[in-house]
Formats: C-alpha cells, structure tokens, sequence
C-alpha cells in the first residue's frame, strides 16, 4: 500500500519477471541482443538514481524480487507474465520452476501466469491443461513475436490459436495477456497490429484481453478497437516511466486511454525488473496532465487508485482491503461507426 | 558526399514519417572509387525487419544513380546478413526471406502512409471551426509546414494537391461523410501521438545505444 497526502492506495503490479538472462542462459546471439534492448529502455527511460548496472539487470533473483516489489516497493500483489524466448535462452528467459516456487510460498502476494505457444498444436494444448492445475492458472502471457522453428512469430486468430483459447475459457482461464514484438509469420506483415486481437476478443466474449503496453507502438489502433470491445484492456507495462523523460507524452497517453476505453480498464505495471515499482507508483500519484494541455481533464484520485491497483484486483478475485476499494464505472462501449 | 546525403534525405522511416538522416540512422556515407558505402544502424537489434528491409533497399535505390556500386551495410541488427545479402542482390523481400513473407512491402508501406496521412491532415486543420471542415480546401489552409507536410503525404498516396482540392478525405482519398468528422479527427490525432511518440522514443533508444551526444 502506498499512502500520500491522507490517501491510501492498493496496488497491483499486473506485469512483473523473474528473469535469467545471464550468458550461461543465453542459447546464441539474440539471447545477448535481447536483453540489451530491454538494458536500452531502462537506461534511456529511468532517472539516473534508478539506474541498474548491467550485471544486476541480467538475473535478480528471488530474494531481490521480493524486496524491490514488496519491502521497498509499495506493492500489495504481483502477477508474473513469463515470456518464454526458448529460441534465445537455453532455459527460457522468465524462470517458471523459481517464480512458481516463490508464488507458491507467498501466494497471498503473487500470482503466476504461464504462457502458451499455439504453434506447438497438440502437445501444447495437452501440457496446457496440466500447466492450468499445477499453477492453479487465472491468466496467461502471450508473446505474438516468440521464434518457434523457422516461424517467427503467429497471430491471436489462428486456428490453433482458437483452440488454445477455446481450452483456456473451459478450464477456467479468464485473463489473457498479450504482447505484441517485432516479428510476426508472415514477416510482410506489420507485426505491432492489433487487429488479431479485435477478432479473439469479439469472439471470447466471457475473457479479458489485456494488451501490454496499450498497444504501443500502435496505441491509435489499440485504442480503436477498445472502444469496441468491452472486454479489451490497457496495460501501462513501458508506458509509465514516459512519466519521468516525457511527462507530455505520457499525459497523451493517459488522456487517450481515459478518453477511448475508461478508467476501470487501464492497468498499472512496472514491468519490472525493467523498471522497478517504488519510483513510478510515488510520480504516479504526484502525476497531473500539464494545465495547458486542455484537451484532457485532470486525473482524479479515484482514477489513480483504479490504476494503481484496484481493476487488477477486480480481474484476478485479489482481495482489497476494507477501505481502499472504489466501485466502478458504469458506461457502455462508445458506439463508432 | 552531399548528394548522396540529400539523397538518402528523402528515405524515410514508413512508421516514424521522418527521413532516416533526421532520425540518425545513417552511420556514415563513404565513397572509394567505384562503391558508394552507406552504413546504417537502428535503435534497437530487434527493429522490425520488415521497416529495416524498407529503409534498407529504400536506400539503396536513391544512390543507384550516384556510383557503379552501391554497398548498403545495416549494422548491429539480429537478422543484419540476410537484409544485407538480399538488398545487395536487388532479391526483394520474398527473394530474401522466402517461406517467411507472403508478399512484398508496398502493401505495408501503404498502410504507413495513410497513417503518416491521416495525422498530417488532423495536424493541418487543428485551429479550423468544426462548421467549416466540410467544405474546406487546400488553398483555404495557411502557408506552413503543416500544409506543405500534408500536400506531400496526399502526392505519396496519389490524391490530389489543387487548390480546390477537399481537405478531409479518408485512406483512400474520399471525402469524409460530415458526420464523421469529429470521431475521424479525433482517432487521426491519436494516430499523431502515436507516430511522434515513437519517434521520440527511436530518437531515445539509438542515443542510449551508441552513447551519442544530444543533438535534437
């Protein structure tokens, strides 16, 4: 729980890893030129104090997890969205046996979500029905641009896809987490489009489809296809440290999404360990759209709270503690033509 | 040297709608007798490479006039050889990555273009009343950059750019149903938010990567 200024504020940190990119882990090339990306993003994007060196940043551990979400952190519940990456890390870039081995000894402060592939067809589906009762499953993460064989990535409507999907909604599985990379089969394709999603989620009524990142870089269709579907969501996963190196585009940001979907269908993250939460959830709070930029309304403080915590708690059953919950928004998908 | 610079200005980033000498994505132009060398380098290793491939043979295509040889080298990126081996044989996207592509890149172009479009056209006409927008016109806008931005995405797309020309068209150059005006404005300014957001945050990423000196 964070409090400032008589307020208290639940939070959810709806995206977080357990990740081990050391070189031992690393199967070739692209497992070093992957998490220097993400080394890219922290350091263009965190103020200088947050700035990690690179040997923490490629493995942090259980431990330290623990300490930068829950001790120094602010946060009240986790939720782990492991992307596999087999094809860069011989034993897969997020840890499943170590994150669920932590979950399972604090499961009042994390949840963990597994991912599938659907290009791994039968097999897959078969250990996704185990994997649902092992982890006792209430989510999953998906990665569109994960290199399987010679295909480097697939989309949410496949037919194998549906399937997946269809399985997931039978067992039980509501909440489905989708980032979109820079490679997709067929690679002429534009592999950040979001349209595959509009499809899944027109036709899964019953599950959530969160879109990480809001769908950046493509937030103009994400926010498109979210006003039609009710049960399309934003995940602020590298949106939020915009906060700190562009305080403007990040107001755009928020404001779009607060214009196009509402405010009970936006969800916080720090992503972490590409940020850590302590320093986002504090600049959140103290976060105002700029006075000058009038095409948005200021953002409320029952806005903040729904953000920081309480629509993911709402999707995933996390209690909240007496006090600290605000009821939702009752409004209808805006209507577009 | 110049030329191929003002050259390769017209080369542009489909998806940040700005040439990739702005954006700093050209190392270094060197030319050694015969072979004009243009080194390229992206923000990230993993860069789409379907936009490398563009800008790549993009590049390509605007210095086969200036040398015998033209040798573009994409740095540092994760699929760096095939893109440099299939833009050095002319092979085109399929010839390059086979099984992997269904077709060539105009399609993906296009779709870049009237998104460049459509936030250029909401850029234009931000200051003009709602009750003048139907009617409006190119020779109603004012001499800016804005305007001039937005007559060279309609020539991109092969719309019109006479005077009396209507302002507010959709993708494909009709003129937008009045109703649909606000809801159409408004989606095309989150699509300028999106593109210049990027572009802010690709400008970002390439200083990080190559520790270079602020310079926008």
């Amino acid at each position: 729980m964070y409090s400032k200024d008589g307020e208290n504020y639940f939070i959810v940190d709806a995206h977080v890893a357990l990740w081990d990119a050391r070189p031992e882990n690393q199967r070739n090339i692209h497992g070093k030129q992957f998490i220097d990306c993400f080394y890219d993003y922290h350091r263009n994007l965190s103020p200088e104090e947050e700035v990690w060196s690179y040997e923490e940043y490629l493995y942090q551990g259980g431990e330290r997890l623990m300490k930068d979400l829950f001790d120094d952190g602010y946060v009240d519940h986790a939720i782990f969205q492991p992307a596999h990456l087999g094809a860069f890390y011989r034993n897969g870039f997020g840890q499943t046996e170590e994150a669920f081995a932590l979950t399972s000894k604090h499961p009042d402060k994390l949840t963990y979500n597994h991912c599938w592939d659907p290009r791994r067809e039968q097999q897959g589906l078969d250990e996704l029905k185990r994997d649902a009762e092992r982890f006792g499953l209430k989510g999953v993460k998906l990665y569109t641009a994960e290199w399987y064989g010679d295909s480097r990535g697939w989309r949410l409507d496949d037919p194998w896809s549906y399937r997946y999907l269809e399985t997931a909604q039978d067992l039980g599985i509501r909440n489905i987490h989708i980032h979109k990379g820079p490679t997709i089969r067929p690679l002429d394709r534009d592999a950040f489009d979001v349209a595959d999603v509009d499809h899944a989620a027109t036709d899964f009524p019953e599950l959530n489809f969160v879109i990480e990142h809001c769908g950046l870089p493509r937030l103009e269709d994400f926010c498109w296809i979210a006003t039609q579907e009710p049960n399309v969501h934003a995940g602020l996963a590298v949106a939020m440290p915009f906060m700190h190196t562009r305080p403007r585009y990040f107001a755009q940001i928020i404001g779009e999404l607060l214009y196009w979907l509402n405010e009970d269908r936006i969800q916080f993250s720090s992503d972490y360990a590409l940020w850590t939460p302590r320093w986002l959830i504090e600049r959140f709070v103290d976060f105002q759209i700029p006075a000058d930029m009038t095409e948005y309304a200021p953002l409320t403080v029952a806005q903040k709270k729904k953000i920081l915590g309480l629509n993911a708690a709402r999707m995933y059953d996390i209690p909240v503690p007496a006090g600290l919950d605000v009821a939702p928004v009752e409004q209808e998908a805006v209507s577009v033509a | 040297m110049m030329q191929a610079w003002k050259a390769l200005d017209e080369v542009m980033d489909p998806e940040l709608d700005e040439p990739i000498t702005t954006l700093g994505f050209v190392r270094s132009v060197v030319l050694d007798g015969d072979v004009l060398t243009v080194h390229l380098r992206l923000p990230t290793a993993f860069c789409s490479p379907n936009f490398a491939y563009l800008m790549a043979s993009d590049a390509k295509d605007v210095l086969r006039d200036l040398a015998p040889h033209v040798l573009v080298v994409l740095e540092d990126h994760h699929d760096s050889d095939m893109i440099n081996r299939g833009v050095a044989a002319d092979a085109g996207f399929v010839g390059t990555y086979g099984a992997e592509a269904s077709r060539d890149l105009e399609e993906l172009r296009l779709t870049f273009q009237r998104k460049a479009h459509a936030a250029a056209m909401e850029r234009a006409v931000r200051t003009v009343p709602l009750e003048r927008l139907r009617t409006l016109t190119l020779q109603d806008l004012p001499e800016s950059k804005a305007t001039e931005a937005l007559r060279r995405r309609r020539s991109a797309l092969g719309f019109g750019t006479a005077p009396d020309a209507l302002v507010l068209v959709d993708d494909h150059g009709v003129p937008l149903p009045p109703g649909d005006l606000p809801l159409r404005l408004r989606f095309a300014r989150s699509v300028g938010i999106s593109i210049e957001g990027n572009a802010h945050f690709c400008r970002g990423l390439l200083r990080t990567r190559y520790a270079m000196e602020e310079t926008a």
